[in-house]
């Protein structure tokens, strides 16, 4: 396939998992319509959800999930060493994600509620930029396939890299949806950065802030209308620790 | 502009007419707000019952019917030496029924910049000419306030206007489209009552305005407040979160996206809705942002709105509809932002 009469250059990948449920990994499966036209861009070394393949000469690695064991720690530093280019997908491997609910309790505990006599080793969930360094970062959970595709052409042709920069609400407008605070519930869209099309808000839910936050995000202005509208910073926690990808908007009591 | 009554029973054969022939869109409730009071937008409609043609305001503007908050303005088809560019700008035609003044006196100023203006858009064009527009008049919301802006009353820019008569509409025909029609129905020339009970439904509108902003110092008040501390003080409230401009009829900023296909044999140009509040409107090549601070971003829309288009076409691009106003979470609206410039000045004297 040629573009403009010049041969693209395939990008070698692996998809590499770790603390997650591979639901990012299997997001790049989707969106059939155009996965010929994608796996064509792609020279898949390992990709665990869609060849048996395996091979170790990958340029850029496509990594999903959080660190949660120290065998994790060991796995994703040779990962660093052999690519050239490191991808956290994904809001665990961004932020930490789901796992991090974990981290509200003791360990001993969570192993003893989870595992009962079957005791497992794990530690404190950590996004993946805490243990390596990470290149580029695609939140979401799962990552929107659009997005990734968009980011693959874009590579393929060598062009900037964008992110929406401002909040959900541009979305969830042009969409033409209800507001969620005027269905009375709680919505982080307001200070969440875009991308997803406001997939949560569509389906009449309020934002969860899996993106991590938008540029410029007025944390102070979004309490205020937190307090107008009868929620407590309680309830908007319980929100904001679900994913924990907004640090910002938690204030610090200590 | 001809004018005719008919009655409501009639006015709904028209209207099913109408709505058997062509894709037709009106105002329905698509949900109930906390506070138990209805939610109205333009959708589709099938027959005449499934409008609520005694809706408040919908929610958005009708200006997406025209721009699109997404559109392809063209498809590029590449070859191995050569590439073809594709322009389509077809639409079906279309109607849409209970269409409130503010809506239509807004399509007016959007006629101003992208048919009459110096850079006309064909894209907006087809779908203006394709729409057939059927008005109709309201008793105001408590934070409406279009008579401020001068924009209670429509002269252009509709096919038919209805005034609300109790049994029946006054009909204001304002295109031959129209008048053929209603050749199709049974209308009638008013009557001296009909007359009298026009104007006295008017007079109801005017009289039941509960908010007022005061525009007699716009634009020239902007000039003088430029560095007013007011702007710090609304702008540390704004989320830049575009609501504002998204739900206006008018705002019309907007961007220009390119992207290459995955199968890297197409690529697209699309036009999106933009909005001077969002955080990266003013951001160019190198990161470099022309308004880096939230005031900043804030102002820009409200000098937009009644300074700048005021000065270079001599009117305000607001028309009062406080949809901006009534959709921040913050509560950020015109009127309390005006009036505070207004007493900031007078405050100081």
């Amino acid at each position: 396939m040629k573009y403009l009469g010049i041969d693209p250059q395939k990008i070698k990948i692996g998809v590499f998992n770790f603390t997650c449920c591979e639901g990012c990994a299997l997001a790049l499966a989707n969106k059939e319509e155009t996965l010929v036209d994608f796996l064509d861009l792609l020279d898949v070394v390992t990709f665990r959800e869609i060849s048996s393949d395996r091979g170790e000469d990958y340029d850029i690695a496509l990594v999903e999930g959080s660190i949660s064991r120290d065998d994790e720690i060991e796995r994703i530093k040779k990962i660093r060493a052999q690519a050239k280019v490191l991808v956290a997908l994904g809001t665990c491997a961004c932020y930490g994600g789901v796992n991090n609910l974990k981290n509200q309790f003791k360990i001993e505990e969570v192993v003893e509620i989870a595992y009962g006599k079957d005791k497992v080793e794990t530690s404190k969930v950590r996004p993946l930029s805490d243990v390596v360094k990470v290149d580029l970062e695609i939140p979401g959970c799962p990552v929107s396939k659009a997005e990734v595709e968009k980011i693959v052409v874009d590579i393929v042709n060598q062009s900037e890299i964008n992110f929406p920069e401002y909040p959900v609400c541009v979305e969830c407008r042009r969409n033409m949806n209800t507001c969620v605070f005027d269905l009375g519930m709680i919505c982080l869209g307001p200070i969440t950065q875009a991308g997803c099309d406001a997939v949560c808000p569509n389906g009449g839910v309020g934002c969860l802030g899996c993106r991590g936050p938008a540029e410029d995000a007025n944390y102070e202005s979004f309490r205020e209308i937190l307090e107008e509208n009868g929620f407590t910073m309680q309830e908007a926690l319980e929100r904001i620790n679900f994913y924990n990808a907004l640090p910002g908007m938690v204030i610090d009591e200590s | 502009m001809i004018y005719k009554v008919i009655t409501k029973k009639e006015f709904k054969k028209f209207v099913n007419g109408l709505i058997n022939s062509n894709e037709t869109f009106g105002p329905r409730q698509v949900n109930t707000a906390k506070d138990g009071k209805p939610i109205y937008q333009f959708k589709e409609v099938h027959s005449f019952d499934e409008m609520e043609l005694d809706y408040t305001l919908s929610y958005s503007s009708l200006k997406n019917f025209f721009l699109p908050f997404r559109e392809v303005l063209s498809r590029y088809n590449f070859t191995d030496d050569n590439w073809e560019q594709e322009i389509e700008y077809r639409v079906n035609p279309r109607v849409i029924v209970g269409v409130r003044a503010c809506d239509i006196n807004a399509l007016c100023k959007l006629d101003d910049i992208f048919v009459n203006g110096s850079f006309p858009s064909p894209y907006y064009i087809a779908r203006r000419n394709n729409t057939f527009l059927i008005g109709m008049d309201h008793l105001p919301m408590d934070d409406c306030f279009c008579m401020s802006m001068g924009e209670l009353v429509v002269r252009q820019g509709f096919n038919l206007f209805c005034t609300d008569l109790g049994d029946r509409y006054y009909l204001s025909i304002n295109s031959s489209k129209a008048f053929n029609f209603l050749r199709n129905v049974k209308t009638t020339d008013p009557t001296d009552k009909d007359d009298r009970q026009w104007l006295e439904r008017r007079n109801l509108i005017k009289r039941s305005f509960n908010t007022t902003v005061d525009t007699s110092s716009l634009p020239n008040l902007l000039d003088i407040e430029f560095d007013s501390p007011i702007w710090e003080k609304w702008g540390d409230k704004c989320l830049n979160c575009g609501t504002c401009a998204m739900v206006c009829p008018t705002c019309y900023c907007y961007g220009i996206e390119e992207s290459i296909d995955v199968s890297l044999k197409s690529s697209r140009r699309e036009r999106f809705q933009h909005s001077c509040t969002v955080v990266d409107f003013a951001e160019v090549a190198g990161g470099h942002n022309f308004r880096p601070s939230k005031e900043a971003r804030l102002k820009y829309r409200y000098y937009h709105h009644y300074h700048g288009f005021a000065e270079n076409a001599d009117e305000q691009i607001c028309v009062g509809c406080n949809r901006c106003g009534r959709n921040c979470l913050a509560g950020i609206n015109p009127k309390d932002v005006i009036d505070d410039l207004l007493m900031e000045k007078t405050d100081e004297v």
